[in-house]
């Protein structure tokens, strides 16, 4: 299965090591979500996976063997937080898509391929002449996640993908991931240092801190019954949770 | 297409209209010169030799009797020519130099930057000089030497432009979709930076011109018999006792062709930079409306006497190209001694700007408009007089979402919160620096006579968040108001900053404006939260009410929308379809009607007022209270109450 393993990886920035040591597998069809504050190393551990920071150590393998990071075709996707940065504004969304699309393919294929890619994302196929300039953060996130599965990757990883939209356009591109996980089977690196989010979106779930991963499992258990003392501070600091007069539905 | 309608603004100017009309003149004139007046200018007038200005040669004549008014028009060509062939030089070598760090990795795109740092140090007409002597006088020489002199510093522009763009997320999805690195230099990064790079190549065009007189001048450009406007002005300087205007003429001529190239590129730069207005929507001028009736702001004006603050009909209004754009659409709202308010919306409901106009910091072209807008009894519609900033800097304290731009980064924290007291306060130094490390404290910073000397960039984020607050702190204020305040923090230090906004409040009866797009940090902090949509009040109601007694629809989407860690797995979260309404395009009626599950006809023509009922909690909805798929439908008696 094409599983993706981190196997004791070490990210070292100059003297400070962004990453140390951790060791984490995202198994096929699952989505594993990756908690933790700004600094600890969750970032990077995903910029290290598609090749965009330097592993100084340990090693990173998909379905055995190391990512791929040359080359047309790339497994493994990512989605970054800002939907505003993450596309290019010269652009229409449908060359952006389909700049992503592995080549070979005939241009009228490549045209029906965007066109589904779109759809699946529940964007109208005849806006693919658009400028990102024209959407709202929401659609351009998702375009964003349509350019990942253009790719037809393996894994996305999705790197804080809501934290910089609007609360009422977080829910569709969460209910998004939900359901392209659950129809297309995608495995997903989910990070975000929102714990409810994680709770909705993951099966698993591991908490990292200061470059290393200091507790991780199914995620209803580790919310349930946090053993580590950070993630029990981290459930505390969830808003929300000190009205408890908030009825349940 | 939109980049057209951009540089069409280069003619909106005076300016920018001149100097088109004197660019296209010029090259005309280079195109078209030496075709009609070659023989005028090569005729030779033996009985006419160093002869003054006449009528038949306008500026008179050179040692051969040639006319030199004609040679003034038939050297255009060449100078442009040889001006235009430079900066070719000049950007094509400077955009190899630039984009060789980007292309060739890091290690040695540090020796390509290395090397260009060298090279801007020379100066330019050293270069050229020395590049003059290596390449032999004339005019490819000095060709090659204007280029290449002008090459480092194209070359450290481009590094630069490449530079910021090559920082950005789309640059980063490229490369993990498997895109080479030549590809995503001619797809992503050179579409990009183009538009400075023309505009600095049209004013170096200009420079190249100027430098080619120069040089010609100098006798290190073009030779005889060739000859450009330098070497006329270096042939009429020799007799300019004799005829002044021999050397004046061309001169005219490089001054206004210099004048021209970097006029136009001035002007495209402007053009293109205050572009963003031009770029809005052109909307249907929009007609105020003023539906809350004296009656009804008379009850939600809390007659009790503990306001500290007082708005009613608020507007705020900037100017658009379709008219003027009006993102707050009539507020109204009042905050008691103490009380926390929260104010909740998507981006563009007009929240922060809310915030900006009761602190007058909406600066030009904006403009706030308020029937009514006090705090602590003092009227702030007066003008923008010492008193007032005094007055506001010591009751009103502002927390801004991004603490790191708050500060000065070059001056210690203790100072920059010692300044509030020495200029709002009159403290001298050594009070008020005293008073900013109890304030620091205040806020909970541990050892703040050590880190009330150092500067902001060693404190964290929450750090400076607190400092933030303790910095509005250093007076006496009678409000908070916090914008996003914790948007940029991590969860467990959004607890802190929120804990102690509440500790304060508590302890000094300080009323709190809490602006946040997030329901559930508000509803935690707050005692009554105010939704804003498209810059209007929708809903007004206690905190407690938020999760099971919303009445508008808007409330009651955004709060079904956030999953907390009591969401239904199994179910899909609630969304609201659509989009945010843009301020410059408000429809009629009810600006949420498009997006609501409850619209009817009245909402898309009737905008609704927001009442007030006897608890006095306000709702501008004419459904407001019905049942809604997928929302809780509000308990029975809350919707008898509307």
């Amino acid at each position: 299965m094409s599983d993706l393993r981190f196997e004791d990886v070490t990210v070292e920035y100059g003297a400070t090591r962004a990453v140390d040591g951790v060791s984490l597998t995202v198994p096929a069809g699952e989505v594993v979500g990756l908690v933790g504050e700004s600094g600890s190393g969750k970032s990077t551990l995903a910029r290290a996976a598609v090749g965009l920071a330097p592993v100084a150590g340990g090693r990173i393998t998909l379905a055995g063997a190391p990512v791929p990071s040359r080359g047309r075709h790339r497994p493994l996707q990512m989605v970054f937080q800002d939907p505003y940065s993450s596309l290019d504004p010269r652009m229409s969304i449908g060359e952006s898509i389909a700049e992503a699309i592995p080549p070979g393919s005939s241009r009228a294929a490549r045209k029906a391929e965007v066109e589904r890619l779109l759809e699946l994302v529940h964007l109208d196929p005849a806006r693919a002449g658009a400028r990102p300039s024209e959407l709202s953060g929401g659609q351009r996130q998702r375009v964003a996640l349509a350019r990942a599965l253009a790719g037809r990757p393996a894994v996305v990883i999705a790197d804080e993908i809501t934290s910089a939209l609007d609360v009422s356009i977080q829910g569709a591109v969460l209910n998004l991931v939900r359901e392209l996980q659950r129809e297309l089977g995608l495995s997903m690196l989910f990070i975000s240092h929102n714990l409810a989010v994680v709770r909705y979106v993951a099966t698993h779930v591991a908490v990292m801190r200061d470059g290393r991963i200091v507790e991780e499992g199914p995620t209803a258990e580790v919310l349930a019954r946090p053993d580590h003392d950070y993630t029990r501070e981290l459930l505390a600091a969830v808003p929300g949770r000190h009205h408890e007069t908030r009825s349940p539905r | 297409m939109v980049p057209m309608r951009r540089w069409m603004n280069v003619f909106r100017s005076p300016l920018g209209l001149a100097a088109t009309a004197l660019t296209a003149v010029v090259l005309v004139l280079a195109v078209v010169a030496p075709i009609l007046w070659t023989d005028d200018a090569d005729a030779t007038d033996t009985s006419n030799i160093l002869a003054g200005p006449s009528g038949d040669h306008w500026a008179g004549t050179d040692n051969l009797g040639r006319d030199i008014f004609f040679r003034t028009l038939v050297a255009t060509r060449l100078s442009v020519e040889l001006a235009l062939a430079a900066t070719v030089i000049a950007v094509v070598a400077g955009l190899l130099l630039g984009t060789a760090a980007f292309l060739l990795g890091r290690r040695l795109g540090r020796v390509v930057t290395a090397s260009i740092n060298i090279a801007v140090a020379f100066p330019g007409i050293l270069l050229a000089l020395f590049f003059a002597v290596i390449f032999g006088v004339g005019a490819t020489g000095a060709v090659l030497a204007i280029g290449l002199a002008g090459a480092p510093g194209f070359g450290r522009l481009t590094q630069t432009l490449v530079a910021g763009i090559e920082s950005r997320d789309y640059i980063a999805a490229a490369r993990v979709a498997g895109v080479g690195r030549v590809r995503i230099l001619f797809r992503h990064v050179l579409p990009n930076i183009a538009e400075p790079l023309v505009v600095n190549t049209t004013i170096s065009a200009g420079g190249a011109l100027l430098a080619f007189a120069g040089l010609s001048f100098l006798g290190l450009g073009v030779q005889q018999p060739q000859y450009d406007w330098g070497r006329l002005l270096f042939d009429g300087i020799s007799s300019i006792y004799v005829n002044p205007a021999s050397a004046l003429a061309p001169g005219t001529a490089v001054l206004l062709a210099g004048l021209a190239f970097n006029l136009f590129g001035e002007s495209v730069a402007k053009a293109l930079g205050v572009s963003v207005v031009g770029r809005l929507p052109v909307l249907p001028a929009m007609a105020a409306t003023l539906d809350e009736d004296e009656a009804q702001v008379a009850a939600t004006g809390h007659a009790a006497g503990e306001l500290v603050l007082d708005v009613r009909d608020l507007e705020v209004t900037f100017p658009g190209p379709g008219g003027p754009v009006r993102p707050v659409r009539g507020v109204t709202f009042a905050v008691r001694r103490g009380e926390a308010v929260g104010v909740v919306g998507e981006s563009g409901s007009g929240k922060s700007l809310t915030a900006l106009a009761v602190s007058r910091l909406v600066g030009d072209p904006g403009r706030v408009d308020a029937a009514r807008l006090e705090l602590l009894g003092t009227d702030l519609r007066a003008g923008d007089d010492k008193a007032q900033r005094q007055f506001l800097g010591t009751s009103l304290a502002m927390v801004f979402q991004d603490p790191m731009t708050s500060f000065n980064p070059t001056q210690r924290m203790g100072r920059q919160l010692a300044e509030v007291a020495t200029h709002h306060q009159g403290m001298d130094r050594r009070s008020a620096l005293a008073r900013a490390v109890d304030r620091l404290r205040a806020v909970r910073i541990t050892e703040p006579e050590r880190r009330a000397h150092q500067y902001p960039h060693e404190f964290s984020g929450g750090m400076r968040q607190r400092a933030m607050i303790g910095m509005g702190l250093m007076g006496s204020p009678a409000l908070i108001i916090a914008d996003e305040p914790t948007t940029a923090l991590d969860v467990t230090v959004q607890q802190q900053v929120l804990d102690l906004l509440a500790s304060i409040r508590a302890a000094d009866d300080v009323a709190l404006v809490l602006i946040s797009h997030d329901v559930t940090v508000v509803g935690e902090v707050c005692d009554r939260v105010m939704v804003m949509y498209a810059g209007r009040i929708v809903e007004d109601l206690p905190a407690a009410d938020l999760a099971t007694g919303a009445r508008h629809p808007y409330t009651r989407a955004l709060v079904a929308a956030v999953p907390d860690m009591d969401t239904d797995l199994d179910a899909p979260l609630a969304t609201i379809p659509g989009r945010p309404v843009d301020p410059s395009e408000v429809p009629a009626g009810c600006a949420y009607a498009a997006r609501c599950p409850l619209a009817s006809a009245r909402c898309t023509t009737e905008e609704p007022a927001l009442v007030t009922d006897g608890a006095g909690r306000r709702v501008a909805c004419w459904h407001a209270g019905e049942a809604i798929d997928l929302v809780v439908p509000a308990p029975r008696e809350e919707v008898e109450a509307s």
